[in-house]
């Protein structure tokens, strides 16, 4: 029986000021109401637009469980449709991604289609004639997803006409983007290295969460991190710290660190960790980097592009960007219980291959099935999946450094330790969840 | 040892997932030259391990921190402990060069992992590069190609 769907009240009573119900997690009805909710009413991120470079360049993915495709058009747009043929419904792109030249041919019953999604062609045509099919579904073409935008590279689409426009819904969060591209001499970036996936058991937002939660690192990653520490206290005297050592060793750095770095929240449930400094700081600068950058932008912008270090920028409702070293990584939600989890990473066009060598080397450490960081993580979700189904105490927390006087929807920093962003994000995710109910 | 046989190359890749097997990873560590990896591609076919992205690409360094937190106290994702499990087809020697020192071996093999209620089977070929180091074999190079490198793993915690 439904408990959820046509009851507003109820779907309104799973998100308190301090805790959220266990059903947002482990209710499979709150997740199918997310994806037609939560998932069509926001700017979901569908991809980089290096990723279809040339006209009919194409890629496959979903927008919550929606399965769609970007294409560049003939007219050098980036489109997205929705990825079924409308006759059939057979998924239109062949591979994940590829070139369809100037139109998709369905490989079932041979209709074409423009890279717009409109009908070209339909094989026997005379079989339809009188028959009215130009006013049917399938005699429409492909849909288009309507409200696209590509910002600076970024491709993001909203399902629903209800939902805020792009800049109103991203607003200044905007910036971490920016902060990103910027660090490219050339202003772009490109996809590069190929894409980590991981699958986990457990429900999207707890990854999501994971992001901005800065009292972990150093419990559940002590055991990697930590490790990782202790082994290089063997290393010869005057060794030189190898890149692998730099970038596991800020996981184990004390509470004091990430009380200090600071977190932004903004409106819509977008914030991120890592205002004034984070562990991606110290790193040993890359030899040449630094003169392109003064090159391009003149000294004072390029030390203002590399002096802001934000460590993790999350926008809602599922994904997490890091400036510093041109990372994506996209929370997919498949069921209340299981996500895939995609890290995509980027070259910066015209910067030292050093630096997309050590962001792969990030993304394999921390991010890969094969990661020792990734399986800390992935324990604890998965505990907590199971833990939820716990009867006794059906809450979970998000108190820490809860302000009563706490503005909801606003620009703020505050310290680094605090679960505003989480309760940012639950209270984003109710206003987006209601507003189509 | 000057020039290993291919029987010897065979027995110590053999031995290689033996030592895996049976938890011996200090053992197994010691099987790598000091400068060896271990390779585990994302790309089929791939070439580049720096500029292309891997599943794992570790010297001997890392492989020691993954040796040494699989013992930790606090390492909840091995409480309780993985197990694993090889079958190797034989190893097939593919090259030998004694004046360069490096003979090169190629073997497919099943590989199980499990945890708990859980059993994933993976399927993938191992190359081994040995070189002889002061009279013993040692790894430079253990490339393990999954068959499905690209698709989405859940936690692969032991070493193929």
């Amino acid at each position: 029986m439904a408990r959820y769907r046509g009851n507003l009240e109820a779907i309104k009573g799973l998100v308190r000021e301090t805790e959220v119900h266990r059903d947002v997690y482990i209710d499979e009805e709150v997740f199918q109401l997310e994806m037609e909710h939560v998932f069509a009413n926001t700017w979901a991120y569908v991809g980089h637009d290096s990723q279809v470079a040339k006209p009919g360049d194409y890629y496959g993915t979903t927008i919550g469980t929606q399965p769609i495709l970007m294409v560049r058009h003939t007219d050098n747009t980036v489109k997205v449709l929705h990825n079924r043929c409308p006759h059939k419904g057979t998924r239109i792109t062949t591979e994940s991604c590829g070139n369809t030249g100037k139109f998709f041919r369905c490989p079932y019953h041979a209709w074409s289609f423009k890279t717009d999604g409109s009908l070209l062609a339909i094989p026997l045509k005379k079989g339809y004639e009188n028959t009215g099919v130009e006013q049917s579904h399938a005699g429409r073409g492909m849909s288009p997803v309507k409200h696209v935008h590509n910002y600076r590279g970024f491709v993001f689409a909203k399902l629903n006409d209800v939902g805020p426009g792009f800049e109103e819904f991203f607003g200044d969060s905007l910036s971490s983007f920016d902060n990103m591209v910027d660090r490219s001499p050339a202003g772009r970036l490109e996809v590069a290295g190929g894409v980590l996936r991981y699958m986990h058991n457990c429900n999207w937002k707890m990854l999501v969460e994971n992001q901005t939660d800065t009292c972990h690192p150093m419990v559940a990653h002590e055991s990697s991190a930590g490790t990782a520490i202790e082994v290089w206290k063997n290393a010869p005297p005057g060794a030189k710290k190898p890149m692998a050592v730099e970038i596991y060793a800020p996981f184990m750095a004390p509470y004091e660190f990430f009380e200090n770095m600071g977190i932004r929240v903004w409106p819509n449930g977008h914030g991120h960790t890592g205002v004034h400094h984070s562990i991606h700081s110290d790193y040993s600068a890359v030899p040449g980097y630094f003169e392109k950058m003064t090159e391009a932008h003149g000294e004072e912008r390029a030390k203002a592009i590399l002096g802001e270090n934000r460590h993790n920028t999350v926008y809602f409702p599922n994904i997490m960007i890091k400036g510093p070293i041109q990372l994506v990584r996209v929370f997919k939600p498949i069921a209340a219980n299981k996500t895939l989890v995609e890290s995509w990473t980027f070259r910066l066009v015209d910067a030292p291959d050093m630096l997309l060598e050590r962001t792969l080397m990030y993304n394999r450490l921390i991010n890969a099935p094969t990661s020792v960081v990734g399986h800390d993580d992935l324990e604890m979700y998965e505990r907590a999946q199971e833990g939820l189904h716990v009867d006794a105490n059906q809450w979970v927390n998000l108190q820490r450094l809860y302000d009563p006087s706490e503005i909801p929807d606003t620009t703020a920093v505050t310290n680094g330790t605090t679960e505003w962003q989480m309760r940012n994000q639950f209270r984003a995710w109710s206003k987006f969840m209601t507003m189509s109910m | 040892m000057t020039a290993p046989t291919d029987q010897q190359l065979i027995d110590f890749v053999i031995r290689e997932t033996r030592l895996i097997d049976q938890h011996r990873f200090e053992e197994w560590l010691d099987l790598f030259a000091e400068d060896g990896f271990y390779w585990m591609p994302l790309e089929w076919g791939q070439t580049d391990p720096r500029l292309t992205t891997s599943l794992m690409y570790e010297d001997k360094l890392l492989l020691k921190i993954r040796v040494e937190r699989l013992k930790g106290n606090r390492t909840f994702s091995q409480k309780p402990k993985s197990r694993c499990h090889h079958v190797l087809q034989t190893p097939q020697v593919d090259s030998r060069n004694e004046a360069l020192n490096e003979y090169v071996t190629w073997t497919p093999m099943h590989y199980v992992e499990t945890r708990l209620d859980q059993q994933d089977l993976y399927a993938a070929w191992a190359t081994h590069t040995l070189a002889v180091v002061d009279g013993a074999l040692k790894i430079k190079l253990k490339r393990v190609d999954i068959v499905n490198c690209d698709a989405a793993f859940g936690n692969i915690q032991l070493f193929m």
